[in-house]
């Protein structure tokens, strides 16, 4: 039966509203970036499928990366131990390509808790965790991670006892952040692969725990 | 004793990464972290001065102060120098 129908208005049968189709006229940025993208495969510095290529890698990047890193510290304390020292490096060490990224991990103790926001944009560390959630980018998370942390925790289902200090970390300029989660109880015997699929993006934001075994 | 740092209240237009929540707030630095471009110059395509960036601790309690969820929470930014003066 052809699709061509029925009206694409109101709900569709499984209750959601219908997406409306992007029709309304470039912005300037769009017409920019059309613009200087065809310039440069014109005069034979790109060419499209390079560009294809890098929004591939680009969009490849996901929270795995920053597991991977988090897995490793846990099961190895001299990494660990380069990892708090000096986190770009660390990383690179396992082979991420972090480009230019100045990355600093925070380590989560009984004692402290991290927490990271961007209270000016949306700087995230993209390279090692991949695009940020859409939340994170919201005016309500980033004005209320700072006065609020407390609250916006405990709505994100952790909840901290008074006895533990929370530091949130708000990205204002050249430096990224990750966190870098306690390792759960009852892991002694996993290994780094195992270890790995325990930790979420959340936790690396320091909105969430990691998973228990 | 980690250097007691005051936040300038300055209000200059333009691409400013001092959060204005933080401005006349005194911290502590935390580390710094070296010469950066700075980001008032860069972000209009111009020259660029290499400015000292620092990571400034604040207590909650310095920022809400009587408002603060929890007094000893702490939050930590990245200030570059010109806009830090020692107390």
């Amino acid at each position: 039966m052809p699709h061509d129908h029925h009206d694409h208005t109101g709900l569709s049968p499984s209750g959601h509203p219908y997406r409306a189709d992007n029709d309304a006229p470039l912005t300037y940025w769009q017409r920019m970036e059309i613009a200087v993208r065809e310039l440069m495969i014109e005069k034979g510095h790109l060419s499209a499928a390079e560009v294809a290529a890098q929004i591939d890698a680009m969009d490849a990047r996901s929270p795995a990366n920053g597991a991977a890193v988090v897995a490793r510290a846990w099961s190895d304390p001299a990494f660990k131990a380069r990892l708090l020292e000096n986190a770009s490096d660390a990383c690179r060490e396992m082979g991420f390509d972090i480009g230019t990224l100045h990355l600093i991990a925070v380590e989560n103790t009984p004692e402290t808790h991290n927490m990271i926001v961007c209270t000016l944009c949306s700087c995230y560390p993209r390279n090692l965790l991949g695009l940020p959630p859409d939340w994170y980018k919201t005016r309500e998370y980033r004005s209320r991670a700072v006065r609020e942390p407390r609250a916006v925790l405990r709505e994100f289902g952790v909840d901290l006892p008074p006895a533990t200090t929370i530091r949130v970390h708000d990205s204002t300029a050249d430096m990224r952040y990750i966190v870098l989660p306690a390792r759960p109880a009852g892991t002694g015997q996993m290994d780094e692969d195992a270890l790995a699929a325990l930790v979420t993006r959340d936790s690396m934001i320091g909105t969430g725990l990691p998973r228990t075994p | 004793m980690a250097e007691r740092v005051r936040v300038k209240t300055m209000m200059p237009p333009g691409h400013v990464r001092t959060p204005a929540y933080l401005r006349g707030k005194t911290g502590t630095i935390e580390r710094p972290l070296g010469p950066f471009a700075n980001p008032e110059q860069l972000a209009y395509g111009l020259p660029a001065d290499k400015q000292p960036l620092y990571r400034v601790r604040f207590s909650m309690a310095e920022l809400w102060g009587e408002a603060a969820e929890c007094p000893t929470d702490t939050l930590d930014a990245e200030i570059y120098g010109h806009w830090l003066e020692k107390v």
